[in-house]
Formats: C-alpha cells, sequence, structure tokens
C-alpha cells in the first residue's frame, strides 16, 4: 500500500531555498508516500484576551455576547495578540503538528476569529514548505454566505497547495443565533443547506442552479475550485443523533469539540460508534476527531508551576457563560433537547460549569477535563484518551487564555519533542486517514521512532 | 385551575402535516385565541371568556403532542398567515372575534390585515408586531427563567405559580421539555426581533379593535400602545393597573372583563 508524505514536519535546513509553492511537490505527492500510521495532531488555539481582570466575573454577566470592547479590550494589543497567535501557529507546524486548527466565534473575550480564513490564509502561506494540514473548525455555515465559505476554503487550499480539511461547524448557540441572529430552530436547516451548496459548488462541472430555502441562486459556478478533488470535511456535533446521521449519509468526520474532556465526551462518541455499526460503516478511528485542553511541561511538577494559572483562567474567566447561552431554545432539535433534559446532561453541564469557578489546576487534571503534566503522564493520558473515545483526530488545544507566546511555544515544543512521536502508532497501519488531505497523510515509523529516542 | 370544562379536538391541516390541539369550551358567539410564546393554558381567563362564549384555543404549530416536527414545515411570515387563515376556516365560525395575546396578537393583527373581512372584532393583548428603536423590545429567547419571570410578571408571587423553578422542572422534565419547544416554535418568527413589518399593513385592520396592555410591561411597555392606536383605524385601549406582560395570567378577571365587555357592545 502507497501511503504517504512529502518533506516532513521538520523544517528541513535547506527550506528557505525552496520555492514557497513547489509546483512538483503538489502534483507528484504520490512519488513521496510512504507507508506508516497516520494519527493526526493539530494545534488549536482561539487568539483569547490574554488580560482580562481578576474580578471579571464579577463585573460581567458573560464573556460572550455581552462584554463591551471598548471597556476591556485594546485594538492595539489586540493587534499584538493576532500577531502572537499566529506566530504560535506556525511554530506549532514547524515544531511538527500535523495541523493548525483555527474556528469562528464572533462578540467574544474567549477567542475572537471572526474571520478564520484570513488567520488560515496566513497560515496557508507560512507553511508551504511543510506538510501541515490547515483545518478549518471552521467558518460556520449559520453567519456566512455559503458560497463566500465555497470560495474562501477552495482560496485556502489553493494557496496551502491542497492542504485544506474543511470544517463546517453550525456555529455555536451565542454565535449564530445571538451574535448572528439567526433563529435557533432553523441552525440544523441552514447549515445542512449550505454544506449541500458548498459540496456541489466545488464538484460540478457546470454552472447549476441552486433553490435553496435560505440561499437561492441562477448560476453558481464558483472560481477557484480546490486543488483536492474531495477535501476532508469535518462535522463538529454534541452528541444529537441527526448529526451523527449526517455525518454517516455523508461520510465525512465527526468531531467533538469540548473542553470537558474524556469521562463528558464518552458517551457522546460511545453512541457515535453504536450509530455508525448499525448504520454499517467501519470503525476506522480518523472516522472521529476530538479536541482536548492539553499542556506539558518537562516534569509534573514544572507543567503545574508554568500553566495552573493559565488553566484557571482560561476555564474561569473565558468560558464565564451563563449556562442558558450554550443553547438557546430551538438550537437542540426536538430528540436532542428531550434526550439532554430526560437524561440529566443538562444538570451536569450546569454542575460542570459551576465547578469552573472553584475549581483548581490540579482538580481540572484529577477530573480529567485538561490532560496535564510531564511528557509521559501526558502520553499515557492522551493515548489512553484516543483509545477509549476511538479518535484517530486530535486537537490540542494548548494556548490558553492568559498564557503568553513564549509558554505556549514551550508546551508545543516539548510536546512534539517528546509525546507526539508516541502518539503516532496508536491505530496502527490498519486504517487509513481518509479524513485528511491526501498529500499530508501518515508520518514514516521509522521517522517517529527515531524522534522518539532522540 | 380552570372551572369551565373544555375539551380537546383535533384538527388536520396544511396537506394533513400540522395536526394541532384546539381546546374548545363554552358557549356564545365564537372567539378563537391565540397564545403566546410559551404556549396554551387553559386557566382563569379563558374560562371567565368562556362563560359568555365558545372559546376555540388552537395549539401553535409544532407546540401539540408529538406535533413537534409540525414547525418544520412553516417556512416563512406568509406561510404562517396563509396557515391560520386555513385553520379559522377548518374551525367553521363564522363572525369570528379573534383574541391574541403577545405573540398571538401579532399573529391576530396579521391575520385581520390580510383578511379585514373575515374578522369581526379584535383583541390584542400586549401583543407584540412594532418596534421602536427608543424602546427596544428585549430578547426573551436568550433569557433564563429567574429572568423571564421578571420579564413577564410584575407581581412575582404570581409568577411562581406559572414559572417553571429548577426544581420543579427536575421533577416533571415534560414540561419544561414543552415549554422550551414552544419558545423554539414562536422563536422561529419572532428571533431576534418581532417585527415582520406589521407596521407596514396594519392600516388594512378594519375591525373594531381593543387593545388591553398591563400598565408595568417590561417586555413590551406601555408606549407600544400609543403607536398601534395611531396605526389602527378603529381602536380602543384599556390598562389593567398593576399587571405586567402576563397580564391574562396576572389579573385574569380584569382583563377578561375588559375583553367581554367590548365583545358585547
Amino acid at each position: 500500500m502507497r501511503r504517504f508524505a512529502p518533506p516532513s514536519h521538520d523544517a528541513p535546513k535547506n527550506y528557505t531555498r525552496r520555492r514557497v509553492y513547489d509546483i512538483n511537490v503538489i502534483r507528484n505527492y504520490e512519488n513521496f508516500l510512504n507507508e506508516g500510521p497516520d494519527m493526526k495532531v493539530s494545534f488549536f488555539g482561539v487568539m483569547p484576551h490574554r488580560e482580562l481582570p481578576a474580578d471579571f466575573e464579577q463585573r460581567y454577566k458573560s464573556v460572550w455576547v455581552d462584554p463591551p470592547f471598548t471597556e476591556l479590550a485594546d485594538p492595539v494589543k489586540v493587534g499584538q495578540w493576532y500577531n502572537w497567535t499566529l506566530d504560535e501557529y506556525v511554530h506549532a507546524a514547524k515544531a511538527g503538528f500535523d495541523g493548525v486548527c483555527v474556528n469562528e466565534h464572533h462578540q467574544n473575550a474567549y477567542g475572537f476569529m471572526p474571520g478564520p480564513n484570513l488567520m488560515a490564509s496566513v497560515l496557508a502561506r507560512e507553511t508551504n514548505h511543510l506538510n501541515t494540514a490547515v483545518v478549518m473548525l471552521g467558518s460556520t455555515l449559520t453567519t456566512n454566505y455559503p458560497l463566500r465559505i465555497a470560495e474562501e476554503y477552495a482560496m485556502i487550499d489553493a494557496i496551502s497547495g491542497g492542504r485544506l480539511v474543511a470544517g463546517m461547524p453550525p456555529g455555536s448557540s451565542m454565535d449564530s443565533n445571538q451574535a448572528y441572529g439567526v433563529p435557533p430552530i432553523e441552525t440544523r436547516d441552514r447549515s445542512a443547506e449550505a454544506h449541500d451548496l458548498i459540496l456541489r459548488a466545488w464538484q460540478a462541472k457546470k454552472p447549476f442552479a441552486f433553490n435553496g430555502k435560505y440561499t437561492k441562486l441562477p448560476k453558481v459556478n464558483i472560481w477557484p475550485r480546490p486543488i483536492q478533488p474531495k477535501p476532508p470535511v469535518w462535522i463538529p456535533g454534541a452528541g444529537s443523533a441527526s448529526t451523527w446521521e449526517y455525518v454517516a449519509r455523508n461520510q465525512h468526520c465527526y468531531c467533538f469539540v469540548s473542553f470537558f474532556g474524556r469521562k463528558m465526551a464518552q458517551n457522546v462518541l460511545d453512541g457515535y460508534w453504536a450509530f455508525n455499526d448499525k448504520f454499517g460503516l467501519d470503525r476506522n478511528p480518523y472516522r472521529a476527531g476530538f479536541n482536548q485542553v492539553c499542556v506539558v511541561g518537562e516534569t509534573d511538577a514544572a507543567c503545574e508551576r508554568d500553566n495552573a494559572k493559565h488553566i484557571e483562567y482560561f476555564y474561569r474567566r473565558t468560558l464565564h457563560v451563563p449556562e442558558h447561552y450554550w443553547a438557546l431554545p430551538g438550537y437542540q432539535d426536538y430528540p436532542s433537547l428531550e434526550k439532554s433534559v430526560r437524561s440529566g446532561v443538562v444538570a451536569k453541564m450546569t454542575e460542570k460549569l459551576a465547578q469552573f469557578k472553584t475549581y483548581k489546576y490540579k482538580d481540572f487534571v484529577n477530573d480529567e477535563m485538561i490532560i496535564a503534566g510531564g511528557p509521559e503522564t501526558v502520553r499515557d493520558r492522551l493515548i489512553d484518551l484516543s483509545k477509549r473515545l476511538r479518535v484517530g483526530n486530535l486537537m490540542l488545544e494548548m494556548q490558553l487564555g492568559s498564557m503568553p507566546p513564549e509558554l505556549t511555544k514551550q508546551n508545543i515544543d516539548i510536546f512534539t519533542r517528546k509525546v507526539l512521536p508516541h502518539l503516532r502508532g496508536v491505530w496502527g497501519d490498519e486504517w487509513e486517514n481518509h479524513w485528511w488531505p491526501e498529500r499530508c497523510r501518515a508520518v514514516p515509523a521509522a521517522k517517529s521512532r527515531e524522534r522518539a529516542d532522540a | 385551575m380552570s372551572a369551565v370544562m373544555h375539551r380537546e379536538r383535533t384538527v388536520s391541516l396544511w396537506g394533513k402535516q400540522i395536526n394541532p390541539r384546539v381546546f374548545v369550551g363554552g358557549e356564545g358567539p365564537p372567539v378563537v385565541f391565540l397564545h403566546g410564546a410559551g404556549g396554551l393554558l387553559w386557566d382563569d381567563f379563558l374560562d371567565a371568556l368562556a362563560r359568555r362564549h365558545t372559546v376555540y384555543a388552537p395549539e401553535f404549530p409544532g407546540t401539540s403532542p408529538g406535533e413537534y416536527e409540525a414547525i418544520k414545515v412553516l417556512d416563512d411570515w406568509h406561510d404562517l398567515v396563509v396557515y391560520y387563515s386555513e385553520l379559522i376556516d377548518a374551525l367553521g365560525v363564522e363572525d369570528v372575534a379573534l383574541v391574541g395575546h403577545s405573540f398571538g396578537g401579532m399573529i391576530a393583527a396579521e391575520i385581520a390585515a390580510a383578511n379585514p373581512r373575515s374578522i369581526a372584532k379584535l383583541v390584542l393583548l400586549a401583543p407584540l408586531g412594532l418596534w421602536r428603536d427608543d424602546t427596544p423590545i428585549p430578547p426573551w429567547l436568550s433569557m433564563n427563567a429567574a429572568e423571564l419571570s421578571k420579564l413577564f410578571f410584575h407581581d412575582q408571587t404570581i409568577a411562581q405559580r406559572f414559572m417553571l423553578s429548577p426544581d420543579a422542572a427536575a421533577a416533571q422534565p415534560e414540561v419544561l421539555i414543552a415549554a422550551t419547544w414552544a419558545l423554539a416554535c414562536a422563536g422561529k418568527f419572532t428571533w431576534p426581533i418581532p417585527d415582520r413589518g406589521l407596521r407596514d399593513r396594519m392600516h388594512r385592520i378594519s375591525a373594531p379593535t381593543l387593545l388591553v396592555w398591563g400598565d408595568e410591561d417590561a417586555l413590551v411597555p406601555p408606549v407600544y400602545a400609543q403607536d398601534f392606536k395611531a396605526g389602527l383605524t378603529d381602536a380602543r385601549l384599556a390598562m389593567v393597573e398593576n399587571a405586567g406582560h402576563a397580564l391574562i395570567h396576572e389579573r385574569p378577571a380584569e382583563t377578561a372583563r375588559a375583553v367581554v365587555d367590548f365583545l358585547n357592545i
């Protein structure tokens, strides 16, 4: 089996002499493909406000939707933060992360990349000498004109030479419903229609008319088209059966994006795999993605010393959201609403959110909400998590809240040197990761061992 | 809570895709009552109306048991207005008086503007439907139970009888699910701004109209009553003292008296 991988994740010493956009590599990537396991790990940062006041939660109702920018932020500093964020992403790519993952949120101090495609276009360009996927998790389908997503994702795939992962999230309730005014009960329908339009727009050989409920167009004929004949599509969800079905029907990758860690995710992923079994799909772990808060130090103690206050800032301040904001009435479809109320998930979520206020670093670790510690600890926990949830695509949230760039880069460096190589083989060579850009798939097993020994 | 017997009937509409329950009770000239965004509750107010009238109270599409998908087949405001014309036809009532509370009032006004000759009298109880930039209507769908209680009720001791406390919600999940879904369904036509252009169409309403407002309405403050009165050709206004937006629950006797007096002039 022919499997993968052109230039390695490590920036080659002579990379500055390489052409930034190398047509020969992009056209003939098959020649570089090697055998190897295909576990993929992406760096995820959200571009948070890094200096919220200590009494923020007391003074403001919510970090999302309501806090006034002019009271809380300085535009010049914000410009600095965007640049730091881009630096951190590029650093992660150069250090060896398989993907850089950006997302879209509005009107908040938690993470404000309202235009993830802007960030991604910078990253696509900056990583052209690497083999890093640009993971969009992504442009939210309800808050953008769908055709614009089709066009801009195609641009990102073009600029990056075919390294796009096309995430298609509906958008959080705060973003879609509150910031962008979408009636909650229409969130899913609008997303589904936008998804259909985008995929058709990428694949159609000739212009076509589109008569949707929310978008009507006489001649859809977008320029450019993605380099990848079929960019991988990831759909974030939170455990509703209708999303599982949608993902299964379309053969996409299902992602659970959460800050609550494995324990809260177990039911969701178990449900997903059980659904897929019934649907008649295989158990290829790359059908699933998971987002995990993760920090690493040289030792458990060093990790705590460096990261504790940023973890606490992240949960206490940047996730200071009134519980009912997470889903305005209608954001969940009726079966999901019924399931979440009757199963007590709502009560459990409420309890978890309340814990953020008093939890210390150690509590987050002990409750498995975060994975943190020395390289061995983090390695063991991530392998355990991946196996128990059966996920082949991990996103690690490694820049958290007030964390400065130096510490973020330290986390990245220790992780990529001492943890990442051990994750490669979690799923062996049994499965192929069809949900990753083809030219970026897999890592040579020999190289992985070499780095682990180093 | 209810003294007058009412019965349930189901009507099949919109090519059998929407099958709402209709609560029917009382005797006398017909009144169709359209409930607000929180769902239908037959309590003292409808009892009082039913002592003089035959009251037909249909549930909003999507809010009847087992009917949660029904909301999906009405795409937009035009669909909804046409749907209600079909519903009133299906009830088989002539010379009907249309009474609507809050979101139900917004729909009632729109039906009366679309079909002026089919509505004999119109009663709008703290209706939504207009918008003033100087008095924005709070976005109730983004509020929790405690906030809603203050927004809807002037008297919080009365509110406790109608609003679901967290403990009560845990004990009766079906009530919480139904209330949440009712808000979700109404939200399709009221979020983010409960204005679908009634101001441009209200001049068409020819039915004599009664406006009833709680003087402490925090959701649709009484300044809106003046806008309705100014825009309607034949309207009078009755204020209910010490009542908030949920005036039919908070002051059922006074509110019903104003309505019955108007309908029997």
